[in-house]
């Protein structure tokens, strides 16, 4: 690889391991971020996307492999990164009793370089709350000015762990309208959630991680296209009568135009080129089996059934 | 802007405190307590009574009946030197058991008299001397040298002049050691601290931001203990007062780094209580808040003077009550400053940040 070529990276991470005694949350994990691009870290509480994340911001020590940011090192080129990142983590609890001026002037005094408080304020939209302290704040204002911090000092790549998790549906989407602004403005974003809506409006490209590596990486629509399937159908037969009358799973995977599917706990869910090519068939042979089914729903194929086609399960089980 | 940082951190941790009412009122209304309490304990007033019981004599008792007397003549009047109660004989075990009485004077058949009281109470012992004097000389004795009697209340010297400075010293190092465990602690449980120490903060500044803010506040505090102990107790300062102020600054730089140190690694508001006592409790017992640390052993001397409690409570009474000069105080000086740099060089290097 040439120079030019690595210095186009914002992170590149190879074969990064971490363990907490016997757990191996992180094992063996890729990524390659370009500059200026939104990368997601997919995956299922647990499958080791905050432990990853922690590593590249400097907070947490890796066991092995190696980790460029923005071409540099932790070891060797600490003090400068701490300048260049912005970082929001999953938890943090900000002080209550400062007010969002007060909370912004603090960490801005940390950067010898950055935007000013009035401007971070306005970005995220908090100018009627500026005067307010930080225990009068809603769940997604707080989330916002944690988004703020980040921003102060003008970083070059950004750290978001689960911008969005726990936000009512009208601050998760404000949350996004504030990242593609992000990403209008050429910063390099590296976020992680288990919400594939999110994911997929967001991120140029994503990393699918499950048990602390990666099993699948694509921009949303080649991972949605990897499925080999348009649509997704579900029949919901109910668990007693799914026992009475069992179909064969191999029965329904040689139907035409099936390209996967799986039982799940009450039906079945088959990954189809086209509805209207399956579901005649599908049909006659829930009827041939006398199956009452009592639901039926297709969609087109989105990231959870990429999820579910590699792993098995579903994101929300974890 | 490495110095915007400090003040910044600083007035955070400023306003997170004035912002907590109960903080603030602990903070100033505990020291008012313990002077008004000291104020009423110390107050001026007549030496104490000694309270003693005498055996009511039986019918036709008459050396009972002259001890009875003599005792009664002896309690009249305000300044009397004690107090009488005339008991059945039955009660005398009660009146000890519930200390009642500090003596109990039972009259014997052959003109004697017993005195029964516990030795151990030194309100006990006062009045057997005072009941004794006054029944033998009822009875005759006559002391054959004469006695002039001069009594002292001298500024300075009381127990409260001696105490106080010990107070402050005491309350220097709860408020530093407690308000900075306290407050990082939290910060950490918040996962506050995480987040400071992924941005360019620089450590020694946010560690020294706790050093500062506990000096200002340390300011209010002396202020209303020494303006107590000076208009109300009337103690004396008899030195310099910057230098008093100084000093007392040095002893609040050198607590808040021990609170530090201590708060380096904890997670838990438990955790760090238990080792906040653990570190305090010698210094309450061993470093002469109440009485001269000169009365332990001259074996656990050296350790004794080692402890930053003890330099700080000569330091500021040595000032006080001497009228020392810092030059005066300059080894006390010496070990807060050292431990000053060491507890906070060490926090530093053992901090944890998650």
């Amino acid at each position: 690889m040439t120079q030019a070529a690595a210095s186009a990276l914002a992170l590149e991470v190879v074969g990064l391991t971490k363990s907490y005694g016997d757990v191996h949350a992180v094992r063996g994990l890729d990524l390659r971020v370009p500059v200026g691009q939104c990368f997601g870290l997919l995956g299922p509480n647990g499958a080791g996307k905050t432990t990853t994340i922690e590593i590249c911001e400097g907070l947490n020590r890796r066991d092995s492999g190696t980790l460029r940011v923005l071409g540099r090192t932790w070891e060797q080129d600490a003090a400068w990164l701490r300048t260049q990142l912005g970082i929001q983590l999953q938890e943090t609890q900000l002080a209550e009793k400062l007010s969002v001026t007060e909370t912004l002037t603090l960490f801005r005094s940390f950067y010898a370089t950055g935007r000013t408080i009035d401007d971070v304020i306005d970005l995220v939209q908090l100018g009627e709350k500026r005067t307010a302290r930080v225990m009068g704040l809603s769940g997604g204002q707080k989330q916002r000015l944690a988004l703020a911090c980040a921003l102060v000092g003008d970083p070059q790549l950004l750290f978001l762990d689960e911008p969005t998790t726990g936000l009512d549906p009208q601050s998760r989407r404000q949350l996004w309208t504030l990242v593609e602004g992000l990403k209008r403005d050429g910063r390099t974003i590296v976020l992680t959630t288990h919400y594939m809506d999110e994911a997929e409006r967001l991120c140029d490209n994503i990393a699918i991680v499950d048990h602390g590596t990666v099993i699948a990486l694509g921009s949303p629509r080649q991972l949605i296209a990897s499925l080999g399937a348009e649509h997704v159908i579900r029949l919901g037969v109910g668990e007693s009568a799914k026992a009475q009358h069992p179909i064969a799973i191999a029965e329904l995977l040689g139907l035409p135009d099936v390209t996967g599917g799986r039982e799940t706990a009450t039906g079945y869910e088959l990954r189809v080129g086209a509805v209207q090519a399956v579901l005649p068939s599908l049909l006659a042979v829930a009827a041939s089996h006398g199956v009452q089914w009592h639901e039926l729903s297709t969609h087109t194929a989105t990231l959870e059934d990429v999820f579910v086609s590699l792993t098995g399960r579903e994101l929300r089980d974890g | 802007m490495q110095i915007a940082s400090l003040k910044q951190l600083t007035l955070a941790r400023f306003r997170e405190f004035i912002r907590e009412p109960e903080a603030v009122f602990w903070t100033f209304v505990f020291p008012l307590l313990l002077a008004g309490g000291l104020a009423i304990a110390f107050r001026d007033k007549a030496p104490e009574q000694a309270i003693i019981a005498v055996v009511a004599p039986a019918q036709g008792d008459s050396a009972g009946a002259r001890v009875a007397t003599a005792l009664r003549a002896a309690a009249m009047g305000d300044s009397a030197p004690l107090r009488t109660r005339v008991i059945p004989a039955d009660s005398i075990e009660e009146v000890l058991r519930t200390g009642t009485a500090a003596l109990v004077v039972v009259a014997q058949a052959g003109g004697g008299v017993e005195y029964r009281f516990d030795p151990a109470r030194p309100e006990a012992r006062t009045a057997r001397q005072v009941t004794d004097d006054i029944l033998q000389r009822a009875t005759g004795r006559r002391d054959p040298m004469p006695v002039r009697e001069v009594t002292v209340r001298e500024r300075g010297s009381r127990y409260i002049d001696f105490f106080l400075p010990g107070l402050l010293a005491m309350n220097i190092m709860g408020s530093s050691i407690w308000s900075l465990a306290f407050a990082i602690v939290t910060q950490r449980n918040k996962k506050l601290l995480k987040r400071l120490a992924a941005t360019p903060m620089s450590r020694l500044e946010y560690l020294l931001s706790f050093v500062l803010s506990r000096l200002v506040f340390l300011g209010l505090e002396m202020a209303v203990l020494l303006g107590f102990g000076v208009f109300v107790l009337d103690v004396p300062i008899r030195g310099a007062l910057p230098s008093l102020v100084l000093v007392a600054f040095i002893g609040a730089a050198a607590f808040s780094a021990i609170g530090l140190l201590v708060s380096s690694r904890s997670k838990t508001i438990e955790g760090v209580s238990g080792l906040t006592n653990f570190v305090m409790l010698p210094m309450w017992i061993f470093s002469g808040v109440f009485f001269s640390a000169s009365n332990f052993p001259s074996v656990i001397q050296p350790v004794v003077q080692a402890l930053p409690l003890t330099a700080l409570v000569n330091g500021l009474r040595a000032i006080m009550l001497q009228g020392a000069s810092l030059a005066g105080v300059w080894p006390q000086l010496a070990l807060l400053a050292g431990f000053f740099v060491v507890c906070l060089t060490i926090a530093l290097r053992i901090f944890r940040w998650q």
